[in-house]
């Protein structure tokens, strides 16, 4: 065995040959990535402050839920599983990685705790990682080159395709399997020439491969192999490690960071300003994200770390009916404009406007805020937080569409966007039949309640959704909630006009509600409106806790409550569509399925994309106002989407879903085919009550009945 | 009364425009025994003809003829008229872009009252004349009185003045233009642009389907155009559907717009202010579907629908389709 | 260039319904909301880009009251300079010419290159303007969509005519304009906009500093006042169908085919 030890030390010999080599190589890498990232951490220096250092358990519960389980990787399964691979073969491969690299400075270096027994396990395993993820980047090029999945190709808009970068780096990541492989098979294959012992266990991995190759290589050949080898393993490690800051391999590094430092709270806006509070904000010179460095420095970090998988823009609405955004490519374009800004060497640049140069207007006006991207996104970057800043730029300059100018005047004046009268806003109480069966209380300093309807403006003013409000009153009637309304004391949420940039006005609209809510001295509030729900729920503060309809009629339904009839027409299939709102941003999926599950003989369809997968509808609020560059409505998509899960009627529980699906049914030529109901509405309808009432007089519910 | 009462009428290509007669109309409201003088600008043929047309309704003419006033300019007109109109005169002319254009400063420069846009006069009482004029949009109207003691320049609404027939005259047309004198201004004309054709001329429709703002949003355009195609019609519209971009300006009807001469006018979400009405001519047949049963166009249409014309037009294209199904095309 | 622009605070017609009042003799005003006549606030959004073309500044005036303060702040948010508040006992009701001849002594006072009016206000008037170059003796051009600042101290402008037709004019600085919505697409002005120039000082003067015979204005100057309003009782309209929306077609598409208008 004195020539095995021998021909170790024979192969050890030609590395140390090369130790000046390598040790230089090692310095300059890591020199140059060192400054490389110093160099794009620049930026984030220069940024607005974003408070993402607390709740740290949390933070590292969904480090450990989504970056290292990749919990949202599987939602499109082949690329999902590939990724799964390869970062599970990474993970492992990472202590072999340091080994080798030591190697070539240490040459007996061994990790501590993978010695004997096992290190050769250890071993074991990693060869057949190598393996896998080498052969996942070979699957991950032909996938690329020939199978093309849609989501990866880039519009003309967006510049060049992204393939040929996508294929050079696969092709590193398996040049850099492929030199680790052929290290330690040459090795195994010296190792064996010299013991006459077997080859390799790991039978039919890549090292195998090579130690079967080179077995009966010369002894020198081997050597000079192994030294080009581990020059090959070391540079290409370098080069990866050094290439990927100016790419989208950037998210290697970048990933684990960005999932500690996201978001934790569903459903909240960032304010204008993190360090400034909100009776300081007149102070503030600028609203808004108008230059890049008005982005917070985690918003920086989310464009470097974009892999450019095209799962956001895959499922975003905006984007499926042709309208300018596409949500990969708000962070590609911001990523790509930090690089050209802030170069490695010379100066880094400030201030240059965003919209009008990597922006459009018309791109951020598109955006529905329906969170389908976020959802999707296994880096969790964060988009919607984005487009309200940098609407709040525009605003700030003025940059208003025409379109959304008339209602936001409208919100200012009349506290709704219609322009009518707030008097008026509690007059679909009054509705003549109504009357007779059902009595609303207006809350003020005679009447008081526990419960507040909170209605909004659409439900309020638009005669088609005055019924929705009818049937909730109704139905809290049925439940025996102690209710009223505020009627002409209430005025807009503000829901929209916040997300859509108006912050000042959003605040006067808020005090006002916030300020009537309290005086009304009730304990909880109800509202049919997700998007006033989710205002209530997370952008207003002291005001008592609010519910759903949805969630109240669950709760009943579960109780007794309220019981049902069975459908009338057995034709009929329903499908429930997801509100953005309730559901995706809420989490309110359940309650309004039990509630249709409970009406008895009523066939009900799941459509493909449902719960958080739901697809919006076109966007509630001033989004009904303004008039995009689309090729097809975003409504007319979903409605075809109910007809191929092979449903005639539409179930939402939102009054903007429904506006939209009404809407869409008509342009999409469905009339008579297809028909849209609210949950409310439909619990009205089929409610059992002890003395029958001739209420349901409104035209809608009576036409379904009807089986039309 | 002693005051004159002018007309000043615009023409074009040699022809008065339709207002002459609103005029002549009009200055009768006024005055029943007074009887009106034309007073007319331009050089050349084309204005010699106007005042042969003129001399039909009007018993007097005045000619105005001047190189400098070949082409429209109201600072010019304005000059001219008030080298010639005597003090104290009632001036009326049409309440249009030139109207505009021309009249409030000439009442200054004749120290005279100004009313704008009368849609009706009741006559003299003393030193005032009492007027009728709408306030806001159409809305609402108003009884004015306008003191006329110092003469008054006054524009008519057109079309708002029907005339009776009168015995077709045969006036005498007087020259003024040494009594104009030379006239400069500091505003010069330099050419009008003409409005290109669009695709469609909805000047040449026999049936248009009339959109307005009721349509809601440039999506639902479309349900106009349904309707539109099945009748073989074209859709035209007013002037807030061009304001928002949701047509072309070549589909706009209207004073600002094209004047069109259809048989079959169909007003969907209209509301019938006199801006587009002003570019109805011919009497065709109007109808009108709003979902306000307060809007002004009922009182010009002959047929009035209240629903949501949202709701209508599908199903009227769908009854269309299924009757040129049934008609076997 | 030194551009005025004169505006008014009229009552929103697309966020008011407008109705007689109890009395039959005014609009009921109780609820209604008031805002910049919106050619004006085109008027001004036109300003503003000719000084972001050629430099200058913009100053926003108005005839009015205290209440009338809150238009001049909306559109010094937009961006004018100055806002200049006319107002004095004497110039209550006074009629077009009586506003005209208020706004002539304060034009007087300064120096402008330019004024601009918006082509007509909610009592339909369209008179402010071309009264005001009269008085002043300024050339003068209405309905203008479209300016162009040439050297030599004239703009070339154009009019809307009828058919969609465009006129071309040059005319001469100083001069009057009156302006055509639609010229421009006006920039947005919110809540945070205002209370940016919340404090501004707003100038002030009446008849003394403008040196104008109360005689002439207001009431006392008025050669043209208004009565009463009123809803005129129609004599003949449109002959209502009455029946379900599928009866109505059938009625309409047989009427239409009368008429000769179907295929």
């Amino acid at each position: 065995m004195v020539e095995g030890i021998q021909s170790d030390v024979q192969l050890t010999s030609w590395l140390t040959q090369g130790y000046f080599l390598f040790t230089v190589i090692h310095l300059l890498g890591l020199a140059c990535f060192a400054y490389i990232v110093a160099k794009r951490l620049v930026p984030l220096l220069r940024a607005q402050s974003d408070p993402r250092f607390d709740q740290p358990l949390a933070r590292l519960g969904k480090v450990l839920k989504f970056w290292f389980a990749q919990w949202r990787h599987p939602r499109y399964p082949v690329a999902g599983i590939l990724h799964i691979l390869i970062f599970s073969g990474f993970m492992l491969l990472a202590m072999r990685a340091f080994t080798v690299l030591m190697v070539g400075v240490s040459p007996n270096f061994v990790m501590p705790g993978l010695s004997g027994s096992a290190g050769r396990l250890y071993q074991e395993v990693t060869d057949y990682a190598a393996t896998v993820v080498f052969l996942c980047m070979i699957f991950a090029i032909v996938r690329r080159l020939v199978f093309k999945p849609p989501r990866y190709a880039v519009p003309d808009l967006y510049g060049k395709s992204h393939t040929a970068d996508a294929i050079f780096l696969l092709g590193l990541i398996a040049i850099l399997m492929a030199a680790d492989s052929l290290f330690e098979g040459l090795k195994a294959a010296a190792e064996a020439q010299q013991s006459h012992t077997a080859v390799l266990a790991t039978v039919l991995s890549l090292p195998w491969i090579f130690c079967i190759s080179f077995a009966s290589a010369s002894p020198t050949s081997l050597g000079r192999l192994y030294f080009c080898g581990y020059l090959l393993h070391e540079s290409a490690f370098y080069f990866l490690l050094c290439y990927r800051p100016f790419g989208i391999q950037f998210h290697v590094e970048t990933s684990l960071f960005n999932v500690y430092f996201a978001k934790l709270k569903k459903g909240t806006l960032k304010p204008v300003r993190w360090d400034v509070s909100d009776e300081k904000l007149d102070q503030v010179k600028s609203f808004g994200v108008k230059t890049f460095e008005d982005f917070t420095w985690k918003h920086m970090l989310d464009f470097y770390s974009c892999a450019d998988c095209g799962r956001c823009s895959d499922n975003c609405p905006a984007n499926a009916a042709g309208r300018p955004l596409s949500p990969r490519f708000l962070s590609i374009k911001a990523r790509d404009y930090a690089f050209k800004h802030y170069p490695m060497s010379g100066h880094a640049g400030n201030g240059q406007p965003l919209i009008g140069t990597i922006y459009s207007e018309d791109e951020i006006w598109s955006c529905t805020t329906c969170g389908a991207c976020e959802e999707e996104c296994p880096l969790l970057i964060e988009n919607i937080d984005k487009v309200v800043d940098l609407r709040r730029g525009m605003v700030d300059d003025g940059n208003v569409p025409q379109s959304l100018q008339k209602p936001l005047k409208s919100l200012e004046s009349r506290g709704n966007p219609y322009g009518k009268l707030e008097k008026k806003r509690g007059d679909w109480a009054s509705a003549k039949d109504f009357q007779q069966t059902c009595q609303v209380k207006t809350l003020d300093k005679k009447n008081g309640a526990s419960t507040l309807f909170f209605v909004d403006s659409v439900t309020s003013y638009d005669d088609r959704m005055q019924s929705i409000a009818r049937a909730v009153a109704r139905i809290l009637d049925h439940v025996e909630e102690n209710f009223g309304i505020l009627a002409a004391k209430e005025k807009d949420s503000g829901h929209e006009v916040r997300r859509f940039g108006d912050e000042t006005l959003f605040r006067a609209l808020r005090e006002h509600n916030a300020q009537a809510i309290r005086a009304s001295g009730v304990s909880r509030i109800v509202t049919a409106d997700p998007h006033a729900y989710n205002a209530l729920k997370h952008d207003y503060r002291d005001v008592p806790p609010v519910e759903h309809i949805s969630q109240v009629l669950a709760r009943s339904v579960n109780s007794g409550a309220i019981a049902f009839r069975a459908v009338d027409n057995h034709e009929n299939v329903y499908t429930y569509h997801d509100p953005c709102y309730l559901g995706r941003h809420n989490g309110v999926y359940n309650e309004p399925r039990e509630v249709l599950d409970a009406i008895p003989e009523l066939k009900r369809v799941e459509m493909k994309r449902s719960r958080d997968r739901s697809f919006c509808c076109g966007g509630g609020g001033l989004m009904l106002f303004y008039e995009p560059q689309e090729d097809e409505r975003i409504g007319v998509k979903r409605v075809r989407m109910a007809a191929e899960a092979g449903a005639n009627v539409i179930v939402t529980g939102c009054p903007f879903c429904m506006t939209n699906i009404e809407d869409a049914i008509k342009v999409a030529g469905l009339e008579g085919k297809m028909s849209v109901i609210d949950l409310a509405e439909l619990t009205d309808q089929q409610m059992v009550r002890e003395k029958p009432v001739r209420e349901c007089a409104d035209e809608v519910t009576t036409e379904l009945v009807a089986g039309r | 009364m002693t005051a004159r009462i002018f007309a000043y009428v615009p023409h074009r290509d040699g022809v008065p425009d339709d207002c002459a007669i609103d005029l002549v109309a009009a200055a009768k409201r006024i005055d029943p025994g007074a009887s009106s003088t034309a007073v007319v600008t331009g050089s050349g043929s084309e204005l010699e003809a106007v005042c042969s047309a003129l001399r039909v309704s009007y018993p007097e003419t005045w000619k105005i003829s001047n190189e400098a006033l070949a082409h429209p300019n109201a600072e010019l007109v304005r000059q001219a008229l008030v080298n010639v109109i005597p003090a104290g005169s009632i001036v009326l002319c049409p309440h249009d872009h030139f109207g505009i254009d021309l009249a409030p400063g000439l009442s200054i420069k004749l120290n005279a009252a100004y009313v704008s846009d009368a849609v009706a006069i009741e006559g003299i009482d003393g030193d005032e004349l009492k007027v009728v004029r709408q306030e806001f949009g159409g809305q609402v109207s108003v009884h004015a009185r306008c003191d006329i003691s110092s003469g008054a320049v006054i524009t008519i609404r057109p079309g708002a003045f029907k005339s009776q027939e009168a015995a077709p005259r045969n006036g005498n047309v007087v020259a003024k233009s040494v009594d104009a004198g030379c006239v400069t201004a500091k505003r010069r004309y330099l050419q009008t642009i003409v409005a290109e054709a669009g695709d469609v001329d909805i000047t040449k429709q026999a049936v248009l389907v009339s959109i307005g703002r009721g349509i809601q949003e440039k999506g639902n355009v479309a349900l106009a155009e349904e309707v539109a195609e099945a009748l073989g019609a074209a859709v035209s519209c007013s002037r807030p559907v061009v304001d928002a971009k949701w047509l072309d300006k070549s589909r706009q009807v209207g004073s600002s717009g094209k004047t069109v001469k259809p048989k079959v006018y169909l007003a969907c979400g209209i509301s019938g202010s006199f801006q587009h009405l002003a570019g109805l001519k011919g009497s065709p047949f109007i109808v009108a579907i709003n979902k306000n049963p307060k809007a002004p166009i009922f009182q010009v249409a002959d047929i009035g629908i209240v629903d949501d014309i949202l709701e209508f037009l599908p199903e009227m294209a769908r009854k269309v389709r299924e009757m040129s199904a049934v008609a076997g095309k | 260039m030194e551009i005025l622009v004169c505006v008014r605070r009229v009552p929103d017609t697309s966020e008011n319904e407008i109705a007689l009042n109890a009395e039959g003799n005014d609009i009921e005003r109780d609820d209604l909301v008031y805002s910049t006549n919106e050619p004006d606030n085109y008027a001004v959004e036109e300003a503003l880009q000719i000084v972001s073309r050629v430099g200058g500044k913009v100053t926003v005036v108005t005839v009015g009251g205290e209440e009338d303060e809150e238009v001049l702040r909306r559109e010094m948010a937009m961006g004018a300079s100055h806002g200049v508040l006319l107002t004095d006992d004497a110039f209550t009701r006074s009629d077009g010419r009586g506003i005209a001849t208020i706004l002539k002594a304060f034009v007087w006072k300064g120096n402008y290159d330019l004024v601009l009016t918006g082509v007509q206000a909610e009592d339909g008037g369209a008179q402010v303007g071309g009264m005001l170059a009269a008085m002043l003796d300024y050339p003068f051009a209405s309905l203008v969509t479209a300016i162009e600042v040439l050297e030599g101290k004239k703009l070339k402008i154009s009019r809307e005519i009828e058919g969609g037709n465009k006129e071309i004019s040059e005319i001469d600085l100083p001069c009057v304009l009156s302006i055509q919505t639609g010229i421009n697409e006006p920039r947005y002005v919110g809540m945070r906009g205002i209370r940016a120039v919340a404090s501004v000082p707003i100038a002030s003067y009446g008849t003394s500093e403008l040196r104008i015979d109360a005689a002439s204005v207001g009431e006392a100057g008025t050669k043209v006042r208004r009565v009463d309003y009123f809803v005129p009782t129609t004599t003949k309209s449109a002959e209502i169908l009455q029946g379900s929306r599928e009866e109505n077609i059938d009625k309409l598409l047989e009427l239409i085919a009368a008429k000769g208008g179907l295929k």
